[in-house]
């Protein structure tokens, strides 16, 4: 029997447009307690330049200096926000190219997953939504009902995400060459790298240069 | 008086001149100025040489706004167009794409012209649901200023973007199936225009193979229903895809056509366009070599020196923004064969010449437009579709090449491609054709994939990108040529690796060239070199 094919989604920036920064903040915002709540947005508000930085610098850094920020949270909280947090935030944010694009996707066969660093609860209302077969995302580290500010491994960022796909495919008899994967960032190289279809969505600069460079399709979903 | 003995002509024997336009080159001709690419070469051709040129252009029509309201009054076939307007109906005006005229021509568009007598008689006569639909098919979709450029500034205003958008073939829920042909064809068209009481086609004529049948049942169509004649075996069965009579090609649309005018009240508004592609500082490229003026010469010397001195890129944005000066020499209205039968025969009376003859050699200099990459690159696809399709192409009768000739053509073949309009040519070229150049294989092993590749489907959709299948088209189109030609020589092509991928030789210059053909079809080959552009077609006997 043949092998199969899949298609591989980066999320934020891809699909959606949130980030891990908008479910941190959505988080930060329904704090118990009014000055809980503008201390920790604002705390929030005031790394952003922070944020932006490391994730230029690499996307492991981001995520060292990032996740940290959910230390403390308690788990039954950041569960029972995920769902209010795709309604209000998440779900009017899809590219409405999004949409369609899994659509055409579906009907050429294709296994449908999505390889994020997001995190798991806030990435399962949308995989639902979306009609998504598979997802990996990163998942909170937590102790006793709290967050300690680390992520369970395996990190899913840069060549990790294109490791796991490897993995993947291995196990569910996938043909890499034949399975198509999307991202909109540079750290996503080489999940991009080890399909025969990557497409650079919605891509940033350096991402544009390359996917010309490489001749990848540059495909706008927004 | 004492009778005068007759003069003897001892010289050699004169060629009998097969028509106005067809010129022997003699020991004392001009160098004959042609397009490479972006550049105009100016070469020295052997004696012996027979030059093709188009016809000079026929006179335009001095109203043309006249001419169109006449032909909406006086249509063929059906009731004028004014008592086909009820108030309340719904009407789809569906226009040709900016792949023809080439260049694009002058304002007013033809179709800006159309338009604008078409809204008056729309609002005259109560017709207020009215949508304007660009009949792009499988092409590219266009930017907001070519749309402006297309309609003109006040038809623009009034119905775009809601009302004035372009085909989408990919729409799941913009298309119906009309039905299916007594040969298993699929027609499957625009649901707005299936859904209207009335279409108005409105169509620009720049090739034969254009209009009639085709500028609905393609223009408007999907990718299915595509796939049945833009394939190898039609083209292959098309001797020339130029001559609607001996085209498999025009054969299967007309098919399809039938059952379109079967099902849907169509008004075919056609018109057929002059030659005049040059005027002003430009008008030389039009001349005979022989007749240019001193003043001709400096402005072609001017002209080589800039563009010899520009990036690639300026130069095709240059040549993008000359528009051509073209007119308006026909427009009929009414029944799809009616209207398009006066029509190609206006046609042919501006592009065929008579030639006597097959030529072992053919030369053909390649321009820097071709009917898909307007404000782009013709990328080493369109650079073959040229070669092996449209000029090839350009016959009655028989081709101009003799069978296993072969074709000289000009062009750097730079490995470029445009990443927005063509993404799909790009995997086309760099993964498919190193793999094979066989027609058929292609189209059964990858077609498909292309097709449904969601990427390209996206990319046809919301970028400006042409469908995923379309280089496939491209490569087919060249099918009869590349069978029929024994040898493709590039001369002045910049690498060796694009002649090699397309299958094609490579030489330095063009006098290599010839040297190189020599070497095919022995020493003393006929040769002929089409003078294009404008465009120039051949009656071969």
């Amino acid at each position: 029997m043949g092998r199969g094919a899949a298609a591989f989604y980066d999320l934020d920036g891809t699909l959606v447009r949130t980030n891990l920064v908008h479910a941190f903040l959505y988080a930060a915002k329904n704090q118990q307690g009014l000055v809980k709540s503008v201390v920790k947005t604002a705390f929030t508000m005031a790394s952003v330049p922070l944020f932006l930085g490391a994730d230029v610098y690499s996307r492991r850094l981001f995520n060292d200096v990032f996740f940290v920020r959910y230390k403390g949270e308690s788990e039954d909280r950041l569960r029972y926000l995920a769902d209010e947090l795709f309604d209000n935030a998440i779900r009017p944010s899809i590219f409405p190219g999004a949409y369609e694009l899994i659509d055409k996707s579906k009907r050429l066969g294709l296994r449908q997953v999505l390889v994020t660093g997001a995190i798991d609860f806030t990435v399962r209302p949308l995989a639902k939504h979306l009609g998504i077969d598979d997802y990996v995302t990163n998942r909170l580290e937590f102790v006793d009902g709290l967050a300690t500010g680390r992520l369970l491994p395996p990190v899913m960022a840069a060549a990790t995400k294109a490791s796991w796909m490897r993995i993947y495919a291995e196990k569910e008899n996938l043909n890499l060459s034949d399975c198509y994967a999307y991202s909109d960032s540079m750290s996503d190289l080489p999940m991009l790298s080890v399909v025969g279809h990557p497409t650079a969505v919605n891509p940033d600069f350096r991402l544009r240069g390359t996917a010309r460079q490489h001749d990848w399709p540059i495909l706008d979903l927004r | 008086m004492r009778e005068r003995a007759p003069k003897v002509y001892r010289g050699p024997v004169p060629r009998h001149k097969e028509d106005d336009q067809v010129v022997y080159i003699d020991t004392d001709s001009a160098p004959r100025v042609m397009f490479s690419g972006e550049d105009l070469l100016v070469e020295d051709l052997p004696v012996g040489t027979r030059v093709v040129y188009p016809k000079p252009p026929i006179e335009g029509l001095v109203n043309p706004g006249a001419a169109i309201r006449y032909a909406l009054n006086h249509p063929l076939g059906t009731e004028p167009l004014y008592a086909q307007l009820v108030p309340g109906m719904r009407v789809t005006i569906a226009i040709d794409d900016i792949s023809m005229p080439l260049p694009p021509m002058a304002r007013p568009d033809v179709r800006e012209t159309i338009l604008e007598i078409l809204m008056e008689m729309l609002a005259a006569n109560g017709v207020d649901d009215v949508h304007i639909i660009v009949a792009t098919s499988l092409h590219r979709r266009h930017t907001k200023e070519e749309m402006r450029r297309m309609a003109g500034e006040k038809v623009f205003k009034a119905f775009y973007p809601d009302r004035y958008y372009n085909h989408d073939a990919e729409d799941p829920d913009g298309m119906v199936q009309l039905g299916v042909t007594s040969h298993g064809e699929p027609v499957n068209i625009n649901r707005r225009a299936v859904e209207s009481d009335l279409v108005i086609y409105v169509n620009v004529n720049f090739v034969p193979m254009n209009g009639g049948h085709k500028s609905m049942a393609v223009g408007l169509c999907d990718y299915e229903s595509l796939r049945p004649h833009h394939e190898p075996a039609t083209i292959l069965a098309s001797d020339s895809y130029m001559d609607p009579k001996a085209s498999m090609l025009n054969t299967k649309i007309s098919r399809m056509g039938a059952l379109v005018d079967e099902h849907m009240n169509v008004f075919h508004i056609e018109t057929a366009l002059n030659n005049r592609m040059y005027a002003g500082q430009t008008a030389f490229l039009a001349k005979n070599e022989d007749q240019y003026t001193e003043f001709d010469r400096m402005k072609l010397e001017a002209m080589r020196w800039s563009l010899s001195k520009m990036p690639p890129a300026a130069k095709r944005k240059l040549l993008h923004s000359i528009p051509a000066p073209y007119q308006l020499i026909a427009c009929h209205a009414g029944k799809t064969d009616l209207v398009h039968e006066k029509i190609i025969e206006r046609c042919f009376e501006q592009y065929f010449v008579n030639i006597r003859g097959q030529a072992d050699i053919l030369i053909c200099g390649i321009p820097f437009i071709s009917p898909y990459n307007v404000n782009s690159i013709l990328n080493p696809l369109l650079v073959q579709v040229m070669a092996n399709g449209y000029f090839h192409n350009m016959y009655r009768g028989k081709p101009v090449l003799k069978k296993g000739g072969v074709m000289i053509i000009t062009h750097p073949c730079r490995d470029e491609f445009d990443h927005v309009q063509h993404p799909s040519y790009i995997e086309f070229f760099n993964r498919l054709l190193p793999e094979t150049r066989d027609a058929m294989k292609l189209r059964h092993k990858y077609e498909e994939e292309f097709a449904h590749n969601p990427s390209y489907i996206e990319m046809y959709r919301r970028g400006n990108a042409y469908h995923g299948a379309h280089p496939f088209f491209m490569w087919y189109w060249g099918e009869n040529g590349r069978q029929h030609a024994g040898r493709v020589i590039v001369a002045g092509a910049q690498n060796a690796h694009v002649p090699a991928m397309l299958g094609w030789d490579r030489a330095e210059s063009l006098t290599e060239a010839i040297a190189m053909a020599k070497s095919i079809v022995g020493p003393s080959p006929e040769i002929t070199m089409m003078h294009h552009p404008p465009m120039v077609m051949m009656d071969v006997t």
